[in-house]
């Protein structure tokens, strides 16, 4: 079974390049049409949660530093808190 | 599995400050602050380092680089951190710097400053023209490239043809290591923070001067989406700009790194 993980993008920095939409190599990573950030971009989201490794790709070639990636289970009192 | 079992894999670096950068979405000017960063921070070399800003897009990498920084004029960042290093020796001593500084204005400060062998390190972005005034044509614009100021293509018979910075200045005795690496895919920059890295220890151990030039892209100016920006990097950039080492001295090649 491939490890689990997830990513956590801050809105502040994300600038809605694509870069970790486009390297993510499990198709995790999208672009939420339905959100703006305060600087007025289209924030990258997980469209796929349960696809993450936590391989850390994303964070990797993120020109604005915005990902922080985790390994493990996700405690399920953040999942509520997503989606919005 | 419990939350104990959660690992935090990678999270921004302490180096970087909380401000969001003016660059461009997509440019890779922040992925090499970032390596700059997340390098200086496992060195523990944080409190430790003076930056030399350049003029260009990066002009503000003081904002954006939690470490001092002193800010110098077109080209002579070599120069300033010459000056600054020979005063503070202990002092780990950085340029930063655009293909537009560097390879045009500051020509001479860093072919002095490499063939002096100053302890310092340069990291050098190369994107193939001046972001920051609109994409005109840079010493490092390839042959047939299209810019604001050559609209049909550099044309190598009027305006010459691109420097080769790292091979250039691998010719040098002073220079003890001088490498390429590419920000364009999550391998090319894992490459680049190793070099970075031995870059900077290569100034802490004292063994010469040491440059890394970083291909970049410039997705507003080269008119792409970041995407083909950086497949436009791939098929027309690394042909013309290898990814390598061009000097390594014995030293160098003899040091060991800490942790890697």
């Amino acid at each position: 079974m491939p490890p689990k993980g997830w990513v956590e993008i801050n809105e502040l920095y994300c600038k809605a390049c694509e870069t970790c939409v486009t390297d993510c190599p499990t198709q995790t990573l999208a672009i939420d049409l339905s959100r703006l950030t305060p600087k007025g971009y289209h924030p990258a989201f997980m469209i796929h949660p349960e696809n993450c490794t936590g391989c850390g790709i994303c964070a990797v070639v993120c020109p604005d530093a915005a990902i922080t990636v985790f390994r493990g289970v996700r405690p399920e009192t953040e999942k509520e808190g997503e989606g919005a | 599995m419990t939350e104990a079992d959660v690992k935090v894999v990678y999270k921004r670096p302490i180096g970087l400050t909380d401000l969001v950068t003016h660059y461009c979405p997509g440019c890779t000017h922040g992925v090499a602050h970032r390596l700059i960063a997340e390098v200086l921070e496992e060195m523990g070399e944080l409190n430790n380092t003076i930056g030399v800003a350049p003029v260009g897009c990066a002009v503000f990498a003081y904002n954006y680089l939690d470490f001092d920084f002193v800010e110098a004029a077109h080209g002579r960042a070599p120069a300033m951190a010459t000056g600054i290093k020979r005063t503070l020796p202990h002092k780990t001593v950085f340029t930063y710097q655009g293909d537009g500084d560097l390879a045009s204005m500051g020509m001479g400060e860093i072919v002095a400053a490499a063939s002096r062998g100053e302890q310092i390190t340069v990291i050098f972005i190369n994107n193939t023209n001046y972001g920051m005034t609109g994409g005109q044509m840079a010493p490092t614009t390839l042959p047939g490239q299209k810019t604001s100021s050559s609209p049909l293509g550099r044309d190598v018979e009027t305006q010459g043809y691109p420097i080769r910075t790292a091979e250039l200045l691998a010719t040098l005795d002073g220079a003890a290591f001088v490498a390429r690496r590419t920000l364009h895919d999550a391998r090319g920059i894992r490459m680049a923070k190793r070099a970075i890295r031995t870059a900077f220890e290569v100034q802490k151990q004292g063994l010469g001067f040491s440059m890394v030039e970083l291909l970049s892209i410039c997705p507003t100016n080269w008119g792409l989406n970041t995407t083909n920006a950086r497949q436009w990097l791939a098929e027309h950039m690394l042909p013309y700009y290898p990814v390598g080492d061009f000097k390594v001295s014995t030293a160098v090649s003899e040091m060991k790194i800490g942790g890697n």
